[in-house]
């Protein structure tokens, strides 16, 4: 403290101390802001190819459940409903999680940016937990197509309903996989967030990662209409 | 708000919109009311009308998670031709396979 003068003040720097980069800033961008923005806009650019992902199988979808709507209601209503619907409100307790580990980033607080997107796992694993179970009961009814197939309740329908259910597999199970790749983003993104990464200057990947989240909590919003809710046959 | 004070002093940095939690609180309820009701339509025998209600139900919750939890109300109008051409273009796989489809008079439909 040599140079502190008689007075007690320290000296001004010549050169201000002020951080000429962000350590998080590329040099390709100009500053965060356009950084932030870019990235915002390369996420929806990838959900836009998701959106039509997941679009083309629902299409396919509505050609054969318009095609077969005696099959649709039967196969819908051979689902757990209740489970469903639970489910549905775990992932959206988890959406809301996602939204608030954005918010805490915002605002620079390290402890709750781990502590939501925490529970924005366990809320997503509930979930996959909850879906396991309903997997395990089909494969146990015999409501796998293919070889192990055995259900028989209703011969006529039966092969239309096996159409059904492999779009209930195939729909599913992509979106499980979505959500398993989510909880792997999840893990990083909590040891990212404990090392004090993200702060009010550089939350954008937690937004761009909450982007993904939220998408695969629409696909799921859509898919439990879809697969568990159709009116008609109660076989 | 302790939340603008924060980013003070850095003009470059990300333009910060903090939403207040009652928003976020109130979306989940929302998205929480829609689920039940989704449930509770698809026990009412409406005829034709079980399809568009939930479809409905299912829109309207897609819409709040995009607008309020993916902050697209407060993007960019770039991201917004981005978020709209999704649909856009969803639009136009789903209306030209069914002008097929639902006009085979020779088909099961």
């Amino acid at each position: 403290m040599s140079d502190v003068t008689m007075s007690g003040q320290t000296p001004v720097p010549a050169v201000e101390e002020h951080h000429p980069h962000h350590p998080f800033l590329q040099h390709h961008f100009e500053d965060l802001g356009q950084q932030h923005e870019a990235s915002t806009l390369g996420m929806w650019t990838f959900l836009t190819t998701e959106i039509l992902f997941f679009g083309g199988i629902m299409l396919a979808y509505w050609v054969y459940r318009l095609a077969y709507p005696d099959a649709w209601s039967v196969g819908a209503s051979l689902q757990n409903t209740r489970l469903g619907g639970i489910n549905t409100i775990v992932l959206i307790m988890s959406s809301l999680t996602m939204a608030l580990a954005v918010r805490e980033a915002q605002l620079g607080r390290r402890i709750g940016i781990v502590t939501m997107l925490f529970l924005t796992l366990i809320f997503g694993g509930i979930f996959l937990g909850i879906k396991s179970y309903e997997y395990h009961a089909h494969w146990q009814e015999g409501l796998f197509p293919g070889t192990a197939w055995h259900w028989n309740e209703n011969p006529d329908l039966a092969p239309k309903i096996q159409l059904f259910m492999t779009f209930y597999w195939g729909m599913t199970a992509l979106h499980a996989l979505h959500m398993v790749i989510g909880a792997g983003l999840l893990l990083w993104f909590m040891w990212r967030a404990w090392k004090d990464q993200f702060g009010p200057e550089y939350y954008g990947p937690v937004e761009v990662m909450g982007l993904y989240w939220h998408f695969v909590d629409i696909v799921w919003i859509f898919l439990y209409p879809f697969l568990y809710l159709i009116h008609g046959h109660k076989h | 708000m302790d939340s603008t004070s924060t980013t003070q002093g850095h003009e470059h940095t990300p333009h910060v919109h903090i939403t207040p939690l009652w928003i976020y609180f109130a979306v989940f309820g929302a998205l929480a009311a829609g689920t039940i009701l989704t449930y509770l339509a698809s026990t009412v025998d409406m005829g034709w009308g079980n399809t568009p209600v939930a479809l409905v139900i299912a829109a309207t919750k897609a819409s709040l998670v995009i607008l309020y939890f993916m902050h697209a109300i407060h993007s960019t109008r770039l991201t917004w031709v981005v978020i709209l051409g999704s649909f856009l273009w969803l639009g136009v796989l789903f209306v030209l396979t069914f002008a097929d489809y639902l006009t085979r008079a020779w088909a099961i439909y």
